[in-house]
């Protein structure tokens, strides 16, 4: 370990707590950070803001080792650390929870939290036994004992249920730094009300926590403290209480926005996507008529069928009943080419693992469903590939530094719209969107609102999965709730209110308004 | 930093340009090893440098050069085929039997049906690792090793496990083995044209790019619209040609098809050359150009090594540690998280 002197000695200038200081850092022709000053006091939770690209994720990188800074330096509790690893700012105390953790997929829960420190019987057996008892006190004390089965596998966990497994390996290993980089946007209501029970919990402890999240209502309601960031450079830190969204915003993004949801609501009375009473494994019976122009977003809880419906309808999943079909023309839907060819665009939920080549140039991400159309005799045409790339590049406002930059350095936002990019670019009838808007800016969120729009009015069918209420409201035409993997109920976008959907989604049949 | 606008011209600095038309940084420090094989074995034995060897070392080369530019295209795809050596061996066999039935027993043949049998039953060789993969839904690893076993059985089983036919009275089988055009042997104008053509497609086709995209994000690529089976399919089935390609010439060159002697151990060449010239282990990553280079190197190393009278039992391990070498440094070149290391 290459940490200077970790005993706190005499009484250090500065505030209990993490500081960094005049932090800056480089990559290539990126400046990712300019001196970035900000103190994470013992005690309180502090929200790390900014737009897509301005530089969070490198700062929490930066606090946990895994990026050396060029400039500047990082004190805990008044005392400067050398961090030079994870490993080393583990041991100093600061734990970052990824937003994918790393969980081995063949063993437990308990398991996983207990890597390396496994309690063991005499010799090296294992105790499971122990084990599972103490990962289960570990759980109830910290009140998600509802949430997670320690005996369930890695594999079988839920995005939430990941992190959970990160937070609790944090806490065995008593963090005094936790930072949390857009951790509950793969989070269900519920899971996202607990961990900020958990967070409360763990700053009144005396932790200092790193809260960095685009949803800006979160910020109310979990913070003491904001600090924004804008390409690079600090904005300014504030106390929660002084601020409201439209201030939040103006520092991100340095103007007002105006309206984020600006639509005409005009749509023919053209059926493009017909969804008829179509059936999978998880879905049951669901029909569904989108028509040109219109937007559709599909509501629910978690689990209740709405990525599930929409990967059926790319031929992701294996249909068992029912059919879809695109202008009346019906569709063989066994795998994702047949949906494709069929003019059916599809962007996952999870865009590192189900879309993007993470390696490979952001010009090679965008083209990638459109390069038959490209070539002639197969060869690529480059001159026209990199036309088309620039051209949704430029639309799309993805912040690069050139076409050629590998896609997996580009903040994740920016991977968001490459992904948008990619099913523009293919010119689709039907587009179907899961989550979209998962870990983008408010300003680049209302530019893909504006581009779902226009979108529409060129005659496009679009149908919408969000878990964000306020999305689903703002951006549909009408909404479908699905419960359980059958339809519970349409809305109108006259009718459709927070208190409507959440109603037709929760509520058993009988108990329906 | 800016969006970039819509036709930004994106300049590119001369220096960058030459780097990449050698294959980026990575290849550079390929040259530069097999600078450091030549100059060492030269310093060692003067003779090492001579034209005549230098020939050897290119001649010894080609048929491990084959195997490896195909075996890139496999591994980029996300797959890996370690059969090949077993389906030369199988395809060397078949080339003289066919060549014998053809003929009076011996000699006087139809060379041409004979190297078309051997060419389809490569193919075929290959289909049925791919199929394997895909629908018993086997890694390609364990899969490949089976069919390693399986197509060496068969090559003994049809053989007898005694070299087969005589193949140097045919005209066209020493032409293959021996002959040469504007100075160059006949075997190393095969090498450039299915080296040309695998780079071609790989590069600059959608074909080619569709192969990285598979092996880079297998789930992105399919839903994109890729179809994964047939990409697979066709990839080890070419590898089957390929292999089948070296199994004759093999064939040509000792005058008679042996099941495995030549034959055997050529797919650890494949793959070490593979992965030293860049290959991902994962698959996405690679090119023609480095595992050409990655070959030479091997090949200089091996011949080296005779030259100066090295224990040719030490050539094994001297390529095992090559392949460690290869993967580690691989590992390390794309940032990959190293198993092992403490956090
Ligand atoms: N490893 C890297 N190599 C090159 N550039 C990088 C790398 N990591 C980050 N960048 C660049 O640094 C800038 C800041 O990125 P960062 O990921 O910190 O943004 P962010 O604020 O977390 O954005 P988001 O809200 O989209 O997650 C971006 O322009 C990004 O492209
Ligand atoms: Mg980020």
């Amino acid at each position: 370990m290459r940490l200077t002197d970790p005993v706190r000695s005499g009484d250090p200038a500065g505030a209990d707590g993490l500081r960094v200081e005049g932090i800056g850092k480089r990559f290539g022709p990126v400046q990712a950070l300019t001196d970035v000053s900000i103190d994470f006091p013992a005690g309180s939770v502090t929200a790390l803001l900014g737009e897509n690209g301005a530089g969070k994720s490198t700062l929490v990188r930066v606090i946990d080792g895994q990026h050396v800074p060029d400039e500047g330096r990082i004190l805990l509790d008044g005392v400067p650390l050398r961090l030079r690893s994870p490993g080393d700012a583990r041991r100093a105390g600061i734990r970052v929870i990824p937003q994918e953790p790393d969980i081995v997929p063949h063993v437990s829960v308990a398991e996983n939290v207990y890597l390396g420190s496994l309690p063991r019987h005499a010799g090296r057996l294992v105790d499971r036994g122990r084990l599972h008892r103490r990962v289960a006190e570990d759980l109830a004390s910290i009140g998600f004992a509802h949430l997670i089965d320690p005996s369930a596998l890695g594999r079988d966990l839920t995005p939430a249920q990941r992190q959970l497994v990160e937070i609790l390996r944090a806490l065995t290993t008593d963090a005094r730094v936790l930072a949390f980089d857009e951790p509950t946007s793969s989070l269900s209501e519920q899971e996202t009300e607990a961990l900020f029970a958990l967070i409360r919990r763990l700053a009144a402890d005396g932790r200092s926590i790193i809260y960095v999240s685009h949803r800006l209502a979160e910020i109310f309601r979990i913070a003491d403290r904001v600090a924004v960031l804008r390409d690079g450079a600090l904005v300014g830190v504030h106390g929660v209480e002084q601020l409201d969204e439209a201030a939040v915003v103006r520092m991100m993004v340095g103007r007002d926005l105006g309206a984020m949801f600006a639509r005409g609501h005009v749509f023919t009375q053209e059926v493009v996507l017909d969804v008829d009473q179509v059936s999978t494994d998880v879905v049951t019976d669901v029909s569904l008529r989108v028509r040109a122009g219109e937007v559709v977003a599909l509501a629910g809880l978690v689990g209740a069928g709405r990525s599930e419906l929409c990967r059926a309808m790319a031929g992701d999943l294996p249909i068992r009943s029912g059919q879809v079909s695109v202008d009346g023309r019906p569709v063989g839907l066994r795998r994702p080419s047949d949906a494709v060819r069929a003019g059916i665009a599809y962007a996952p939920e999870e865009r590192k693992a189900q879309a993007l080549l993470l390696r490979r140039s952001v010009r090679d991400n965008v083209t990638l469903a459109v390069l038959r159309r490209l070539s002639r005799l197969r060869f690529v045409r480059r001159s026209a590939e990199r036309a088309l790339a620039a051209t949704y590049v430029h639309r799309l406002r993805v912040r690069t530094p050139s076409l050629e930059q590998e896609v997996g350095k580009l903040s994740g936002g920016n991977q968001q719209k490459v992904v948008l990019a990619r099913w523009l670019a293919r010119r689709p009838r039907v587009l179907l969107l899961d989550e979209p808007t998962r870990g983008i800016d408010v300003g680049a969120k209302a530019e893909i609102y504006r581009l779902i729009a226009e979108l529409a009015e060129n005659g496009m069918a679009v149908v919408v999965v969000s878990s964000e209420l306020p999305e689903v409201l703002g951006l549909a035409d009408r909404v479908v709730v699905l419960q359980n993997g059958r339809v519970a109920g349409q809305l109108d976008r006259s009718e459709a209110t927070e208190e409507s959907v959440l109603a037709l989604a929760m509520m058993s049949e009988g108990a329906r308004p | 930093m800016t969006p970039i606008a819509e036709s930004a011209p994106v300049r590119v600095r001369p220096a960058r340009r030459l780097l990449d038309a050698l294959g980026g940084p990575q290849n550079l420090s390929l040259i530069g090893a097999l600078a450091g094989v030549l100059v060492v074995f030269g310093y060692l034995n003067p003779a090492y440098l001579s034209w005549s060897n230098l020939a050897v070392i290119g001649v010894a080369a080609t048929i491990p050069a084959l195997l490896a530019v195909a075996q890139t295209m496999v591994i980029i795809c996300g797959g890996i085929d370690i059969s090949v050596g077993s389906q030369s061996g199988l395809a060397a066999v078949v080339a003289a039997m066919v060549f014998a039935s053809t003929g009076d027993g011996l000699a006087n043949g139809v060379a041409v049906v004979a190297i078309a049998v051997a060419l389809v039953v490569g193919v075929a060789c290959g289909i049925l690792n791919g199929l394997i993969i895909i629908y018993g839904r086997v890694n390609a690893i364990i899969g490949t090793l089976a069919m390693l076993a399986a197509y060496k059985g068969l090559a003994q089983l049809l053989s007898g496990g005694r070299a087969q036919g005589y193949l140097h009275g045919d005209d066209l089988f020493i032409f293959v083995a021996r002959g040469s055009i504007a100075g160059l042997p006949m075997m190393v104008w095969i090498l450039i044209a299915v080296a040309a053509a695998i780079h071609i497609l790989l590069k600059y086709t959608d074909i080619g790019r569709n192969i990285y995209a598979i092996g880079g994000n297998a789930t992105a690529a399919r839903l994109a619209g890729i179809s994964l089976n047939k990409y697979i399919v066709a990839v080890y089935a070419v590898m089957g040609f390929v292999a089948a390609l070296a199994g004759v010439i093999l064939a040509a060159r000792t005058g008679s098809g042996q099941p495995t002697a030549g034959s055997e151990g050529l797919e650890l060449k494949a793959i070490t050359a593979a992965f030293l010239g860049g290959c991902a282990i994962a698959g996405g990553r690679g090119g023609v150009g480095g595992t050409l280079l990655a070959v030479a190197i091997l090949s200089a190393l091996d011949n080296g090594l005779t030259v100066v009278g090295v224990n040719p039992f030490w050539q094994n391990v001297a390529q095992g540690a090559l392949l460690v070498v290869a993967v580690v440094v691989q590992q390390r070149r794309t940032g990959e998280r190293a198993v092992g290391l403490p956090a």
